[in-house]
């Protein structure tokens, strides 16, 4: 029980790092730099938002399977497999959780003026400088709520790591996981781990709210 | 220290920039245009926020155009100041030093004794919100000098002020101008600023510079309407042959000193008097004219005159009232050749 709700927080949480790692910079220059099929990048980034879970582990599965394009070749280079690995959970829920925190940091970077990076050039500062030191703090707000938004996703994904990562315990089952087996066993059990996660993931979003959003 | 030569060249849609501009180390030049003359678009060229189509920056005898505006070395003050809201007065003034490679310390304490030299000390810990816009312009000002650019460009520094604030702002900018050694390019849209404080003007209309030289050129020989209407003077392009200039169809004024060739004339508001009836003896420019228009103007009102020539006409309220001037009534206008100055074109 406590291992599947450990896992959860884990993954979740790593899958949050990742999007973070990978999703401001990919809302930056969504936001910020004009490029041929801008339009189709900014589609395929919300295409996890519509794809039922399931079909988007499977989509993974094709990618990063042991026959899949990536897949194959991190099996061949490294002797690596992701699929049904808590590697795989948190590929899997950074996935699904992407797009919350893309459309949040995209949203906050159009609404902050750009020539606040215009202002720091004059002074000196190179993109990377003007992007942490003034961009970054102004729309901190978006990034925090993206971010809390693509946790809150993560930790109740569900379809994508059952099909990418399987339901071994310890190792790839997380909370909805060990729910959706315990029902089929144990009621109460289910709804015991189901309060249980709702406790949980309650108190942390109200924690990081008030401290992150200064929500009222 | 640097003197800037540019030749700014840029092409939008439907617009385009085509703008020579010189300025010696040490001195102010204020580009002084209506909106959309192309004022701004040429401060952004010049600071590297946008590019050149053509055309090529000189500062100090290096080329500058190819260079990335964090490496130009130009400080900007922008019209609404753009302080970043997160950091404090000091933080934002010490943004630049900082992004230099001075050391935090350092940084702050030179951005300290920047913002105490303008009276900002007991204002270092505040976020510019919580600024007046002059106190606001002030640390815009230091943050944009912090870094010892070789070239200084100011958008519009006292637009955003009210006129009480404007008065004292601009007597303080007139200081700070003055201690920066390199050249400083000023944008304005208020003739009073561009005068108050710039050596040397620069008229950009339609992105192209039609008149260029120092405030007493400007207000006394205008080679533009927009020019004659910002410093208060009608304005008229004809042929000259010695003191007669026929300036439209067979209509000839009389001026002083005699020209060749085409010329402009410019007399003031105020030089033009008004008669009932065709006045007897002396002046010897007298058309017939009809009221257009009749505004308050200080303490006179600026009679709109159409006629051969369309005029202004400044009168003073009593001599209106006795006239019985209003749209319509026809009148007789007269001019002393000696109040209108004739140059060539």
């Amino acid at each position: 029980m406590l291992a599947a709700l450990r896992l959860s927080l884990l993954t979740a949480t790593l899958a949050t790092a990742a999007c973070l790692l990978l999703g401001v910079p990919l809302a930056w220059m969504l936001a910020r730099v004009p490029f041929r099929g801008r339009r189709l990048v900014r589609a395929l980034v919300t295409v996890p938002l519509v794809l039922p879970p399931v079909v988007g582990g499977v989509a993974l599965l094709l990618v990063f399977g042991r026959r899949g394009l990536v897949g194959g070749w991190l099996d061949a280079t490294f002797g690596f497999s992701l699929p049904f690995t808590t590697a795989g959970v948190v590929v899997a829920e950074a996935f699904v959780a992407m797009p919350f925190l893309v459309i949040s940091v995209e949203g906050a970077l159009r609404g902050a003026d750009a020539r606040y990076e215009e202002a720091a050039a004059t002074l000196g500062a190179s993109r990377w400088t003007a992007f942490r030191r003034v961009t970054l703090p102004l729309i901190g707000p978006g990034v925090a709520a993206g971010a809390v938004l693509c946790w809150a996703r993560a930790l109740g994904e569900f379809g994508a790591t059952i099909t990418f990562a399987g339901n071994f315990p310890g190792r790839t089952q997380t909370m909805p996981l060990a729910v959706y087996l315990a029902l089929e066993q144990d009621l109460d059990a289910a709804i015991v781990l189901s309060l249980l996660l709702l406790v949980v993931s309650v108190a942390i979003l109200a924690g990081l709210r008030d401290r992150w959003l200064g929500a009222t | 220290m640097s003197a800037l030569d540019a030749h700014l060249v840029v092409r939008r849609d439907g617009f385009t920039l085509d703008a020579e501009l010189r300025a010696a180390a040490g001195e102010v030049v204020a580009l002084l245009g209506p909106n959309g003359a192309g004022k701004t678009t040429a401060l952004r060229a010049l600071a590297g926020l946008v590019a050149l189509d053509d055309g090529h920056i000189e500062l100090g005898g290096e080329r500058i155009d190819g260079i990335a505006p964090e490496h130009r070395h130009i400080g900007v003050v922008f019209q609404d100041y753009l302080l970043f809201p997160h950091l404090s007065a000091l933080e934002n003034v010490a943004f630049g030093p900082r992004c230099r490679g001075v050391p935090r310390s350092r940084a702050r304490a030179q951005a300290a004794e920047l913002l105490a030299r303008v009276g900002l000390a007991g204002q270092a810990g505040r976020k510019p919100r919580q600024l007046s816009g002059g106190q606001a312009q002030r640390v815009a000002l230091v943050r944009a000098l912090a870094t010892g650019p070789r070239l200084l460009l100011l958008d519009e520094p006292l637009a955003a002020l009210d006129a009480r604030t404007r008065l004292d702002t601009r007597a303080h900018l007139r200081g700070h101008l003055a201690g920066h050694a390199g050249p400083t390019v000023l944008v304005t849209h208020d003739p009073l600023d561009a005068m108050m404080l710039a050596d040397r003007l620069v008229i950009l209309e339609h992105g192209r510079v039609v008149q260029t030289g120092d405030a007493a050129t400007i207000t006394s020989r205008p080679r533009t309407d927009y020019v004659a209407r910002l410093v208060g003077l009608n304005l008229y392009r004809g042929r000259a042959d010695g003191d007669l200039v026929r300036v439209a169809g067979d209509f000839t004024l009389t001026t002083a000193g005699p020209q060749h060739g085409d010329v402009f004339v410019a007399f003031p508001p105020a030089a033009v008097a008004l008669y009932a009836a065709r006045p007897e003896g002396s002046p010897r420019n007298t058309w017939p004219a009809t009221v257009a228009a009749v505004l308050r103007h200080g303490d006179a009102l600026r009679i709109e005159l159409t006629g051969p020539i369309t005029v202004a006409a400044d009168v003073t309220p009593a001599a209106a009232v006795q006239l019985g001037l209003e749209p319509g009534r026809p009148v007789w206008a007269s001019l002393k050749a000696t109040e209108a100055t004739s140059y060539p074109a």
